[in-house]
Formats: C-alpha cells, structure tokens, sequence
C-alpha cells in the first residue's frame, strides 16, 4: 500500500475537499490501485535526463511595454457571489 | 474540396440563407436532445438576428469573411462573452465569463456563426462524456454507447449534424477519441499553434484547441481560420500559418509512414487491426511507403501522462475557491468556505485527479513521481522525434477498441486511463495528431486511425488523411 487513511487525511486538508468516510476509503482503494500502475515508470533508466516541463524549447516573446485596455471592475466583479463596493467580499480572516 | 468550403461558397453564390440554416439545425438540435450533446444553446432570437444581418450583407453583394455560411459548435470549455461557461461541472452552472477566447474571436471575425457550447466530460476530464454534472452524451451510432470524451458533444454535433464544424480541446485524446468512436475527423495541432486564451486550463502543458469536422478538408479549413500566435497566450507559437487546404490536392506518394510496433498489440480489437490493415494495403497501392517503426517507450506514456495531467490540473484547479466566481457554499470561516464550496461543485473524477495531482507533488512523492515522469516525457519526446527523422507520419489505431458500452469502465478509473494508451503520447510530446475514420465494425461502430507527425507538420497529416479519405471512399 502507497497511501494510508492517514495520508488521504492529509490530502483532503490540503487541497481543501471534504469526503465523507465512505468516499475516503473508495478512494484509499482507487489511488493505491493507480499509483500501484504508476510505479511501472520506475523501470525506465532516467539517471541525467532533464525533467521536460514543456513541449517547445522557446525564446521569450519580447513585445512593446504599452498601455492596453483591462477589464473593467464591474465586469469582472460581475460574478462574485459576494462584493462589496470594488472588492470580493469574503468571511473574516484576521480575529 | 471539403463540404465547408464547398458550403461557404455555395452561401456566398446567395444559394441559400443562413437564417434558413440556423431554423433547420435548431430543429435538428432539438429533435436530438436525447444524445445530450449541447449544455448550452444560444437563443433562438440572437442566432436569426446574427443570422440574418450576414445574409443582408451578402444580399448587398459584400465580401464576407472566410467562414461565412458555415455554423459552428464549441466546448463547453471555451470562454464566449456573455454566455454561461460550465465545463460541465456544478462548480460553474452560474459562470458568465466577460471576454471571448481568442479562437472565438478569430471565429467570429471570419463570420462563423457559433451555435452554443457542447457538453464534456467535468473539466475536460474523463474518456467517455460521462462525467458531466448534465448527464452522460450519447453516441448517434449506438445510444447504448459511449460518444468517447472528454469533447463527447463536439463530436456528436458534428455527426449528428447538429453543426457544420466544431470546436473541442486535447489533453490526452479529448479530440481524437470521440472523433474515433464517433465517426469523423478531429485534430490535436501542434502544442502552441492554437492560442489558448479563453479555454479553462486542465493541463497547461498539454492542452491544445482543437478542431473537428466531417472530413479532413473541413478541419484543415477551420484550423486555417483560427491558428496562430497570440499575444494573451505566451506559449503560443510566432510561427506563419501555412495554406492549409492547398495541401489537400497533394498526392501522398513521397510520404514515409511509420507502423509502431508498439500500437499493434496481441490485445488489439481484431476489427480496428482489420480495418487498418486493409487501409495500409491500399495505401501501398497509391505508392505510399511504409515500414515498421520500434517506440519502446509507448507503455510508459499513459502512467507519465496521469502524473503530469493530474498534477497541473491539481494547480489549476486551485482557482475555484467560491471567492470571485463559479459556487460559494457559505461558511462562516474561510477556509470551511473553501472546503464546502470545492466539496459540492466538483464532481468525483474531478476530486480524484486533484486528490492523485497533489499527492504526486506532495514532499517525499515529488522525486518518485512528478519529477520521473517529467524525465520519462524527455524520453518519450525523444524517441517519437527520432522517428521523424525515419518516416514522416506515424500510423496507428485510434483507440485500441470501437466505443464502449456506458457505464462499463465508470467504476474503475485505471481501465478508464488504459483507454488512452495511443493518444496521450501526442500529447506529451507536443507533436500533431489527426483521428480519421476508416470504416465500421461489423456491429455497427465506427474506427479510427490516427496520424502523427513532427512539430508544425500538420500539412503531411491533412495530405495522408486526404488520401485515406479517398481508400475508404468516405467523402
């Protein structure tokens, strides 16, 4: 076994999810299951090759610093499930 | 000549108004609505009026734009202003993005006309369509099928006519298997021919826009109006856009076509094998040289691309915390907020690709596996362009199997991943790759074969595809 109940634990607080008990243990299963799989990499020798983050080995684009429109504020406050004036409103974070 | 051009002509000759068009495809929509294939429709009112202010132009002897006559379905994943966005998932049911992806811009600028958004699998996430929050698509070949995904509603607009063309998006196959299992032709361009901009990130170094139509020439024709750089995506590619539809009338006799190994399994459908070996044959009878081609590394590709794939879309999909758009389940802490908005409007193939990416990146895993299956993509990128240097297109199965049935592969993520062991390889490497029709099973569904070729080489993937069109007498 890769992951323990302890680890989904863990996770579930780091990515900010909650699951039930039932959902936990179904996916104690699931993952182990596809990391099981996923240990098939470790037979591929890949001692100094280079991690590859991106396809195309490109140049930077290098365009003119200019002033172009934005988006307006009320456009893109347009979906806040909560505002107030110009800002996102959410619950307190400093007590 | 393809049907779009050939439509866009006749349209621009004042043969037929779009109007008319629009009313015929919104009853064909609605007659169709149990395939489950648009999420969103535009209204009936916007679409004439769109419709009909193109048709005056043409009535007053104007030169349209390059798309014009010709009607155009798009991913629920592709950001059109001022129309609900969802990416199938309850997390956006109430999302109106405020700016256009720039595919629709450039759409919209060669007067397309855009019809609605089609339905995906969550995110983009998942091999079959089934995992939308608006219920699984059907396949019009066999509604007890799965449509393939995760651009299930493309595909089907597409062959269900329900649309003339068609936008999807390919992280992995999410073009070229519903194309497969659908019957028609899509393409994964070149990483960075398309502009992302406007199409909700799953897997930023994968994901390309691609499109879809009924035969080859309509989707060299749709990529010829949409391709190119973009100064909103930094990873799209200042590299011309070539003629593409020139290509069409090109004779494949000086292409090298390369058969991997690899793709042609003892587990291998023997119907798919049947029907591309036949292709093969005819192929060698127009001149088309071939030989067998070694790519060891192909079963490496699918344990690489979920490593990376679930990884960046953990990062990704970090955004939709209820705070600027999309659900907000209230709480009275921030971070309960946090949990109970992410818990109710992602699905569960969404939480587990978050739950499997962050474990990959998670301290003491990193090494073991995200950072391996980085290094096995430098392998596998490798070795697929050394074959480019042998042969100019690889020809392989689409998809190991014809459609599956719904619900046969939902309850076991690994197989579900299994399913695309040809396709993921594209996309790793960055390389193009086209999903052709080749023929049908004897229970009725259709096979696919894809081309793959070299960085930018999307002109030898619409020569060869032209010509099997021409072997299997599809157009």
């Amino acid at each position: 076994m890769i992951v323990s109940k302890k680890d989904i634990e863990h996770l579930v607080q780091l990515v900010r999810i909650e699951l039930s008990e039932r959902d936990k243990n179904d996916l104690l299963t699931d993952l182990n299951r596809i990391l099981a799989y996923f240990e098939k990499l470790q037979e591929v020798d890949t001692r100094e090759v280079p991690p590859l983050s991106h396809p195309l080995q490109m140049v930077n684009g290098l365009r003119e610093d200019e002033v172009r429109d934005s988006l307006p504020v009320e456009s893109a406050l347009r979906n806040a499930p909560a505002k107030k004036g110009s800002y996102f409103s959410v619950p307190k974070v400093i007590k | 000549m393809s049907d779009s051009i050939r439509r866009h002509q006749d349209y621009v000759a004042g043969k037929f108004k779009l109007v008319d068009r629009v009313e015929e495809l919104l009853e064909r929509i609605a007659v169709n609505s149990h395939l489950n294939a648009f999420i969103t429709v535009f209204s009936r009112r916007k679409l004439l009026d769109q419709a009909a202010a193109l048709d005056r132009r043409i009535e007053q002897g104007q030169k349209p734009g390059a798309l014009a006559g010709l009607v155009i379905a798009i991913k629920d994943n592709i950001s059109f202003r001022g129309e609900p966005l969802t990416c199938a998932s309850r997390m956006l049911t109430n999302f109106i993005p405020p700016y256009h992806a720039t595919v629709v811009e450039k759409i919209l600028q060669a007067d397309g006309l855009i019809i609605g958004k089609t339905n995906l699998d969550e995110f983009a996430m998942g091999s079959s369509g089934e995992t939308s929050h608006f219920g699984p698509v059907k396949n019009p070949w066999n509604l007890e099928r799965v449509p393939g995904g995760s651009s299930s509603g493309s595909a089907v607009a597409v062959r269900a006519g329900l649309a003339d063309l068609a936008l999807g998006s390919d992280t992995g196959g999410s073009v070229r298997q519903p194309a497969a299992f659908c019957g028609i032709v899509g393409l994964k361009p070149t990483y960075g021919r398309v502009s992302r901009y406007g199409l909700v990130a799953y897997a930023s170094s994968l994901d390309q826009i691609g499109p879809m139509g009924k035969s080859v020439g309509e989707v060299a024709y749709l990529l010829q109006n949409i391709a190119g750089h973009d100064p909103r995506d930094a990873t799209s590619v200042l590299q011309e856009v070539p003629n593409y539809v020139k290509y069409l009338k090109t004779h494949p006799h000086h292409l090298r076509v390369g058969l991997p190994r690899q793709y042609f399994p003892e587990e291998l459908d023997p119907e798919v094998r049947a029907h591309i070996e036949k292709l093969v044959a005819a192929l060698k009878e127009q001149g088309v040289r071939f030989r067998e081609i070694d790519l060891p590394l192909t079963e490496y590709a699918v344990p690489a691309y979920y490593i990376i794939a679930t990884a960046e879309a953990s990062s990704n999909l970090a955004r939709f915390d209820g705070v600027r758009y999309g659900l907000r389940r209230p709480a009275p802490d921030l971070f309960q907020q946090y949990s109970r908005t992410r818990s109710e409007g992602f699905g569960p193939e969404v939480k587990r690709r978050i739950l499997l990416g962050s474990f990959v990146l998670s301290a003491g895993y990193y090494d073991e596996y995200y950072r391996k299956a980085q290094q096995v993509r430098q392998l596998i990128q490798k070795e697929i362009r050394q074959a480019f240097r042998e042969v100019d297109v690889l020809l392989t199965p689409t998809t190991p199997t014809p459609a599956f049935k719904l619900q046969e592969k939902t309850a076991d993520p690994l197989q579900m991943y299994l399913s695309d062991v040809f396709t993921v390889t594209a996309n790793l490497a960055g390389i193009c790759a086209l999903s052709v029709p080749v023929g049908v099973t004897s229970r009725g569904l259709p096979v696919g074969v894809q081309l793959m070729s070299d960085f930018f080489r999307e002109d030898r993937l619409f020569i060869l595809g032209r010509s099997i069109e021409k072997c299997t007498g599809e157009v």
